[in-house]
């Protein structure tokens, strides 16, 4: 009951500025890619419980909602991606001798690692 | 307490932001559109995907692919509870969301060690 008064903050608040939506969007873009992991992971476990189990699973997979399930979660992956790269030189400090890389740097070669584990990855996958 | 363990849930939420970063959209992209469209050819039938996910590597990668990601994202969650008015419980709130990435990771471990 006692200390100093606390004004209250409704908790709509990240709904007054565009600054803390988008705060509150990339906060929310792991709730995407959670529900991600766990829908691999019964991917998983379903080829492990053999092929029927897999397929009919795989159709699952299939339906419309499912696939815009999907679509919605690879545009909050796209939006993670982008906004931890550009922080990432923020909370990194890489010096070479005195001097610190400069950020556009440091973000550049996440983009481009990006890139090639992406297209690696999809290489391995689909290759056969 | 709690204090002495932040830089430990920070380093996993900083690991799994990381891996979310760097193959969540080609992941989400294979194996949420690029199949469920039927433009994968045979890269995604039993005998194949069997075979890929068998290897060592890919297990390994798929461990870590699922487990790091929940961590980011239990981290997350915790506070923007906290930031949405969450202020009882706290300890509860954390203890859900750690405690629910600690049962994914268990789970993803019991399910690919069987491969």
């Amino acid at each position: 009951m006692t200390g100093p008064y606390r004004r209250p903050v409704p908790s709509t608040w990240w709904l007054h500025n565009r600054a803390y939506f988008l705060f509150m969007l990339r906060e929310l873009t792991s709730v995407f890619i959670a529900a991600y992991v766990i829908l691999l992971l019964i991917l998983l476990y379903r080829l492990n419980a053999g092929r029927d189990a897999y397929e009919s699973y795989l159709r699952f997979l299939g339906a419309p909602g499912m696939v815009i399930f999907h679509v919605i979660a690879l545009a909050a992956a796209l939006f993670h991606t982008v906004t931890w790269f550009n922080l990432t030189p923020k909370v990194l400090v890489v010096r070479v001798g005195a001097r610190r890389v400069p950020a556009p740097i440091i973000a550049g070669v996440n983009y481009a690692a990006w890139v090639v584990l992406s297209a690696l990855v999809a290489w391995i996958v689909l290759r056969g | 307490m709690a204090g002495t363990r932040e830089p430990f849930w920070w380093s996993l939420f900083a690991a799994g932001g990381a891996v979310a970063a760097l193959l969540a959209p080609v992941q989400i992209a294979l194996t949420g559109i690029v199949v469920a469209r039927g433009w994968a050819g045979q890269s995604f039938t039993y005998d194949r995907a069997l075979a890929l996910v068998s290897h060592p590597l890919s297990r390994l990668y798929l461990f870590v692919l699922i487990s790091l990601p929940l961590f980011h994202w239990a981290h997350r969650f915790r506070f923007t509870l906290i930031d949405l008015g969450f202020k009882w419980g706290r300890a509860l709130v954390a203890g859900v969301c750690y405690g629910a990435a600690v049962a994914g990771t268990i789970l993803a471990a019991l399910v690919l060690i069987r491969f």
